[in-house]
Parts: C-alpha cells; sequence; structure tokens
C-alpha cells in the first residue's frame, strides 16, 4: 500500500511541476542551494527575524478581530482582548513581545552583516533591501505603538509627527496630511491602523522576498568573507565549501527557532512588561490631549536614534537645532545604506580585517549603546554632552571608513573557509 | 505611629523612589484569596462611587474564591448584573467639571503608578485647609482626591520643622494625628496593603494563570531544544 | 524525495521524535487562536439571562423582551384561547410539538398549551421559514389567510400562519413551530428568559 500512496504522491507531484515550478523551485531555494558550510550562531538570526515577522502577522490578525480602532474605544479594547476575549492576554504579550523581539533579530541580524562584509559586493543588494526592511520595520512599529491610545502611545505620536513640521517648507502641510487633523486625533488613529495591519506588512513581505531572492542570486556570504563559489567539484559544479541548506540549514534553524521560543516564553510568562521596557508604565494611562507626561520615551529599540536627535543643540548656519536633529536622526538610519561603498578593505570579514577597524567598530559599539541608554533618560547638560561626544563617534565612524579601511593592516583571506 | 515616623527619617535613599523622586514605601505583597476579598471589599465601598474600573467584570471575582451569590449579596449595591462590568454613572466630562479633574478609571491603575506608589499615596494624606477638599498628599501634590478612607486612618496634619543638616537648611515633614480612626495605623496599614493588593489583581487577573502556564510551556520548549539540538547533530555528522 | 541514501535508523527516529513532538506542541499552541474567536466574556454577558415583568400584563396582551438579540413575546392567553386549541390539532404540521424537540420545546413545556403556565405562552417572535418577525392576529375572526381564524400569528414576509401555542399551520413555507426559549419563574410575576432550574 505504500507503494501505491508513493506513487500516487508521484504522479501528482508530477501533474503540478507540468503547470507550476514547484520541484524546481524547491531545489533551487532548498534542496540544492549551497550555502557555506561554516555558518555560527551569528547566522541564526535572518531565519529567527523571518519567523518573527510570521508570528507578528498571526498574532496581529487575532488581535485585529477584537481591537477597536477608534478613539473612544481603543485602549478599553485592548484591556477587553487581556480580559473578554479567551486567550486574549496571551496573543496581546506575544505581539508586544514580538515587537521588541524583531528589532532584537534585526539589530543582531545587521551585525552580523557589520562584522562579516555581508554588505560588499556583490551583496550591496541584498544590504539595500534589508535596509529598506529596517525602515519599514521602524515605520510599522511606529504606527502600531499608536494603537493602545495610552500617553505614550498618542505623545510619542504627537511628538514624532511634528517632526516632521521642520522640514523647510513642506513641512508643516505635511504633518497636517499625515495626521489628518492638526494634532494627533481619532482621524490619525484610524490610519496608522490601515498602514500597521495592511499597508507596511504588505511592503514589508513583497522586500523580504525580494531580500532573499537577491541573496539567492549571488549565494550567501560566511565568516570568513571569501566566496565559496571560487572553489567548486569540477564535475558537479558544487562549492567545495558549500552544503544543501535543506536539510542542513533547515535542521540547524529550527534548533535556532527552540531556543528562540524559549527566551521569547520566558518573557511573555513571566516579564511581558520587561520593567516598563516592553510595555511602558505610562501607557496603562488613556490618552489624554490636555496633558503630556513629564517623560516621553521611545520604546527600548529607537532610543539610540532619540539621542542623535536630542544632542543637536547648535544651531549650525541659519538652520535651526530642531532641524539638524531631524537631519542628524534621519541620516544616522540612513548612514547604512553607504556601507557597500564606505568600506573600501581588501577583507570582507572582520577576522582577516585590521586592527584599526576592530578599534573602530568597539568604539562605535560603545557610542551606540551609549546613545542608546542615554535615550530612555530624561535631559541634563552633562547627559547631552555625552550625546554630543557619541554622536560623533558614530558618524566618524561611517564618515572615515574609507579612510581607515584602506590604510589598515589586514591579514590574508584564506582559500578555503576555517572548519573545525 | 512612632514607626511610621522613624521610618520617614531612616533612608530615604534606599527607599524606592518615584519618577518625581518622593521616597515610596514598599507594598507588602497580597496574593492570597482573604487579602484580595478584603481589599474587594474596601474598593466597591470606597472607591467605586467616584472611580470606575470599567474593564473588570463582577463574575470575574470568582477568582478570588467567592460565589456569584456572594458577589452579588457582599460587593454590588447596585442593579448591575453579576455579567457586567465595575462602571460608574460618573462621566469624564461631569469628573473633570466637578472635581477639577476627571476620577481615572482604575481598571489598570496599578499597571500605570505601580504597588508602590498607590500604597504610599493611600497613606499619605493630610488635613490641608487650602485645598478645596481640605486635605493633600505627599506622594501627590495638590491631588483633587479627598482622603476617603479617613474614617479608617482618622485625620492627620503635616508638620514642617526646618532644621539645619550637613551645614544646610532643610526641611523635614512628619504626619501628626489629629483625630483616631477606627483602624490603628498597623491595620490601616494592613487595609491598605490589601486594596492595593486587590488593584494589582484588577490590573491583570490573568497574572497567577500567566505564570501557571509558563512552568508548563517552558518545559515543552526545553524538551523540544534538546530534540531538535539531537536532530541537528545527527544531521551534521555527514558534514566534513 | 531523493532516491540517494537510505536514512539511518537512529536519524529516522530522532526525525520521526522531533516531527510529532513538535507537531504536538504546534497544535497545542495554535489551540488558545481558534479558542479567541470563541463568544468572549462580554459577549457572553450580553447573552445573559433577561428578567420579564408580567405584573401589568392584561389577558389578551403581549409584551416584547430582546433576549440575545431575538424578540421573545409573552402572551397572556384568555380561556376561550386555550380552549381553541386543542380543535386547531387536525390544521397543524406538528400539534403535538414532537420534531426537533430539544431546539423547540423544553421538556416542562411539552404540554398542551406548549408553556409552564396556561395562562402565558413565551415564545421566540421569530419565524422559523426564513427570520421574519410575524404580526399579531389574536383576534378569533375570519381572515383573508384562513376562514375560520383562531388567533395566533401572521408572517407577512410569506404567509406561515401560527396558533396561539406557536404551532405552525400545514402547508405553510415555515417547517416548525416556533422556538419556546428555556425559561423560569422567578415568582408570580417575574419571567427569566434562557435559564432554567435544570440549567440555561
Amino acid at each position: 500500500m505504500m507503494n501505491r500512496i508513493n506513487s500516487g504522491l508521484t504522479a501528482l507531484l508530477g501533474w503540478v511541476d507540468a503547470r507550476f515550478p514547484l520541484s524546481s523551485n524547491w531545489k533551487a531555494h532548498l534542496a540544492e542551494y549551497y550555502a557555506p558550510k561554516n555558518f555560527n550562531v551569528w547566522y541564526y538570526f535572518g531565519s529567527l527575524a523571518l519567523f518573527v515577522l510570521v508570528l507578528q502577522i498571526v498574532t496581529g490578525i487575532f488581535l485585529t478581530m477584537h481591537y477597536k480602532p477608534d478613539a473612544a474605544l481603543a485602549f478599553a479594547s485592548v484591556e477587553y482582548i487581556m480580559r473578554d476575549v479567551p486567550w486574549g492576554w496571551l496573543i496581546r504579550y506575544m505581539h508586544s513581545t514580538g515587537a521588541s523581539m524583531f528589532f532584537l533579530m534585526v539589530y543582531l541580524h545587521m551585525y552580523r552583516g557589520l562584522i562579516y562584509g555581508s554588505y560588499r559586493k556583490p551583496r550591496e543588494l541584498i544590504w539595500i533591501f534589508g535596509m529598506l526592511i529596517f525602515l519599514c520595520l521602524m515605520a510599522e512599529s511606529f504606527f502600531g505603538y499608536l494603537l493602545p491610545w495610552g500617553q505614550m502611545s498618542y505623545w510619542g505620536a504627537q511628538v514624532i509627527v511634528n517632526l516632521f513640521e521642520v522640514l523647510p517648507i513642506i513641512g508643516p502641510d505635511l504633518a497636517l496630511w499625515l495626521r489628518g487633523d492638526y494634532v494627533v486625533s481619532d482621524a490619525t488613529l484610524n490610519r496608522f491602523f490601515a498602514f500597521h495591519v495592511i499597508a507596511i506588512p504588505l511592503v514589508l513581505l513583497g522586500l523580504v522576498a525580494a531580500h532573499l531572492l537577491a541573496l539567492h542570486e549571488v549565494g550567501s556570504g560566511n565568516p570568513d568573507g571569501i566566496e565559496i563559489k571560487k572553489h567548486k567539484d569540477p564535475v558537479t559544479h558544487i562549492p567545495l565549501d558549500g552544503i544543501p541548506f535543506h536539510p542542513y540549514y533547515t535542521v540547524k534553524d529550527t534548533f535556532g527557532v527552540a531556543v528562540f521560543l524559549v527566551v521569547f516564553s520566558i518573557i511573555v510568562f513571566f516579564a511581558p512588561g520587561m520593567g516598563g521596557y516592553f510595555l511602558e508604565y505610562n501607557n496603562f494611562v488613556p490618552a489624554d490631549s490636555l496633558n503630556t507626561p513629564s517623560h516621553i520615551a521611545p520604546l527600548w529599540y529607537f532610543t539610540p536614534y532619540y539621542s542623535l536627535l536630542r544632542a543637536n543643540t547648535f544651531n549650525f548656519f541659519w538652520i535651526d537645532a530642531k532641524v539638524w536633529g531631524v537631519v542628524c536622526m534621519g541620516a544616522g538610519t540612513m548612514v547604512f545604506f553607504l556601507l557597500p561603498w564606505l568600506d573600501r578593505s581588501p577583507a570582507k570579514s572582520i577576522r582577516y580585517k585590521g586592527p584599526i577597524f576592530k578599534i573602530a567598530l568597539t568604539v562605535w559599539l560603545i557610542a551606540f549603546f551609549t546613545l542608546g541608554y542615554l535615550g530612555t533618560m530624561g535631559v541634563t547638560e552633562g547627559r547631552t554632552l555625552v550625546s554630543q561626544i557619541c554622536t560623533v563617534i558614530y558618524f566618524a565612524f561611517f564618515i572615515l571608513m574609507p579612510w581607515y579601511t584602506t590604510i589598515d593592516r589586514c591579514k590574508p583571506e584564506p582559500e578555503r573557509v576555517t572548519w573545525k | 505611629m512612632k514607626k511610621f515616623l522613624f521610618l520617614l527619617f531612616l533612608v530615604p535613599a534606599l527607599a524606592p523612589a518615584s519618577e518625581d523622586g518622593i521616597a515610596l514605601d514598599a507594598a507588602p505583597v497580597r496574593t492570597d484569596a482573604l487579602s484580595l476579598q478584603d481589599g474587594a471589599r474596601t474598593f466597591v465601598n470606597y472607591c467605586l462611587n467616584c472611580h470606575g474600573a470599567a474593564s473588570m467584570r463582577y463574575n470575574r471575582l470568582q477568582d478570588l474564591g467567592l460565589s456569584e451569590t456572594e458577589i452579588k449579596d457582599n460587593l454590588m449595591f447596585a442593579s448591575a448584573k453579576i455579567g457586567e462590568t465595575m462602571k460608574v454613572p460618573l462621566t469624564m466630562k461631569d469628573g473633570r467639571e466637578w472635581f477639577g479633574v476627571a476620577p481615572p478609571d482604575l481598571s489598570v491603575i496599578a499597571r500605570a503608578r505601580g504597588a508602590d506608589w498607590l500604597y504610599t499615596y493611600l497613606r499619605s494624606f493630610y488635613r490641608d485647609q487650602v485645598r478645596p477638599t481640605g486635605w493633600n498628599n505627599t506622594a501627590f501634590p495638590n491631588v483633587g482626591m479627598p482622603h476617603v478612607l479617613y474614617e479608617l486612618q482618622g485625620q492627620r496634619g503635616l508638620k514642617v520643622e526646618k532644621i539645619a543638616e550637613h551645614g544646610r537648611q532643610t526641611e523635614k515633614a512628619s504626619f501628626v494625628q489629629l483625630t483616631q480612626g477606627t483602624l490603628t495605623a498597623a491595620g490601616y496599614d494592613e487595609a491598605v496593603a490589601n486594596l492595593v493588593g486587590f488593584l494589582v489583581y484588577v490590573g491583570e487577573p490573568n497574572a497567577a494563570e500567566r505564570k501557571r502556564l509558563g512552568i508548563y510551556v517552558l518545559f515543552v520548549l526545553l524538551l523540544l531544544t534538546v530534540l531538535t539540538w539531537l536532530l541537528k547533530r545527527e544531521f551534521w555528522k555527514d558534514v566534513h | 524525495m531523493s532516491d540517494e541514501h537510505e536514512m539511518s535508523g537512529a536519524r529516522r527516529r530522532i526525525l520521526v521524535t522531533t516531527v510529532v513532538a513538535g507537531g504536538a506542541a504546534g497544535a497545542v499552541a495554535a489551540w488558545p487562536f481558534g479558542a479567541s474567536m470563541l463568544p468572549s466574556e462580554r459577549a457572553k454577558a450580553a447573552g445573559a439571562p433577561v428578567e420579564v415583568d408580567i405584573s401589568q400584563l392584561a389577558p389578551g396582551d403581549k409584551v416584547t423582551v430582546e433576549w440575545r438579540g431575538k424578540p421573545v413575546w409573552v402572551v397572556r392567553r384568555t380561556r376561550e384561547m386555550l380552549e381553541a386549541l386543542p380543535k386547531l390539532n387536525e390544521k397543524l404540521s406538528d400539534p403535538n410539538s414532537e420534531r426537533k424537540q430539544s431546539d423547540l420545546t423544553p421538556e416542562y413545556c411539552r404540554n398542551e398549551h406548549r408553556s409552564i403556565k396556561p395562562e402565558y405562552l413565551v415564545v421566540v417572535g421569530i419565524c422559523t421559514h426564513l427570520g421574519c418577525a410575524p404580526s399579531d392576529k389574536f383576534k378569533a375572526e375570519p381572515e383573508p389567510f384562513e376562514a375560520a381564524w383562531q388567533g395566533g400569528f401572521y408572517c407577512p414576509c410569506h404567509g406561515s400562519l401560527f396558533d396561539l401555542a406557536g404551532r405552525v399551520y400545514k402547508n405553510k413555507p415555515a417547517p416548525d413551530n416556533l422556538e419556546i426559549p428555556r425559561h423560569t419563574y422567578l415568582s408570580d410575576t417575574r419571567i427569566l428568559i434562557g435559564e432554567d432550574r435544570k440549567g440555561a
């Protein structure tokens, strides 16, 4: 009987393959997509980010069944989900934790790119798609955070939309158009709901597909930064250091998902608020347009950029510090786009780059984390000075990169991957 | 009473502080059914006139070990049905007009302010002739709320003394008992602890269930982690 | 799929174990999502039993209350109305309310008058054909739809007829008698619709 079932399935597959590129895509992207065999722990985060995307979409769909995108009803509808909807509390916490985890996975994924030169030729386009995904993710989070309609939701949105007003000439009209009103209001909430639930997720899905297609076109990088396609088996043309993604990385990534779920579940079940970092205390107060909280802070993953914004206190030339702040914050996110062309090192991976790059990266990381930490706190003169120093370091890392990567003394890259 | 004054002077730097730097007393943790029932009783008798808890259903109070009949007989005074929420007829608009600021809904107040702040706040009222209600509060200066629980605590005043400390002039505030309440100081602290415990429960009624389930979930996931690791190791034997 | 090498026993074992364990865990994880679509506490509270006060209800009159979004009628029948009921049996499709008993007629209403107290009919006012609300035609007088009309309900949508016990006439579009909801008397003047002493 097993043979009958087997041949039946084979026939079915043949029918499908004659009409749809199922087996050919299975081979191209999984069973015969050859990835370097020396992926280390830094290579888990791409698949984990994809996993979190799916998680957010699924939990998001079920939240949308009960949430009310109306200024008078939104806050209460979230509590309705938390109490009256069977298992609503779990779905809500999965979504709020998932949002933070999404950024954590993406930041770690980007860091991998940074240290192993994943952005270098011929992978510039993968990197660009990735950066676009990052921008969409920030927008998605920004729109989504308004939805609970708490004090932080409201005032965070108010502050950020007002930032657009500083743009010359078009600024105030742009902010008005975005809000749909003179202040953040029900009109704003409804359209942010539309952006968050369908517009940006669709764009994200398209960009993720493009990101993966671009990757598969040139093949994955690896911790040694060398190209495995340079040494192929003369008969099979399979890269000598390559292994089929399926089953080796499908199996390995499943383990990665299991470990992720352990961490994820510890948070969801034991510390969903994360001491106010994942669910801010002030957001349990319904939005009040007449009362600004004394301390508006964005979610933890935006804090470095928030610091860049606030660090700008000088009116350079004839332009307001406020404008410089917005420009600086924008530049801080966009500068990553330029990496493929800033990095002039002969070596792709930090393993073979010289000491200058390692020091520069370390200093930059310290500046980045300091900016992030300062972003959670209120403004003082001392903190502003520190954030200004860190801002200079932050941009210097990128601006000076063409110079220090050229003069750096690199080690010779190996021909084949290093593998224990 | 003396114990409270002593604590005020003792070690403010080590005490939990609110965002505005006011030293907070740590709220005793109350999760047992009887304490929460006491807190529920205080809540519906004193708070649920001006404040609503519109996300909390009466029949959910069965979590505290009460039957629907017990809830209906002891904790429900209006004509609400057992499945309804603890809403009050006072609208935000009227509340703002009558009190200057609308008494906030208390469904998630414990998640917004924290247990320590609530515990401190409810024990920090003092008589103040300048205020329209006749009451003020050291944890929430110029609050619009009167001391609803004054019958239990008694009335207290605030004594402010200027003292020299470390060569600087500073002010030290302490409470003075003006009239006796129906409860002793310790008894009042207990009642407030129970009330705050109840508010913490109301803030997230599913908290206990969440933690209980978490243990099982983690156990299963750790098992799956081991299995997937074994699977990975088995397959990767092929790779050299 | 590929016919390269046979999978070793150990490999197959760990694969099957992990897939089965993962699948089971996945099913358990999926359960809450499906369950979240069940009626919420708010829906259940809105569907809670409803009390009707019949102290002001005069003989021959009807009062309507809403229960679970449906109209429920309480009709106070006169002696003449009750006496007319058994004589109608030949004209009725299901005179003894035998069809769909568990849905339409609670045990304590399986009698001649389809109610707990003969005087009061408690019935859901939705036609069993396509859901319209039948109109009151309580007077026993000739009607265009029925020469020897003894009183009851006439559905204007497709002409179904029901008597004063909610029983459907023969040869009409409606297949079933009107639904009698579970109910109980809290006192002589108060009826609780949606719940009875045997469970809601």
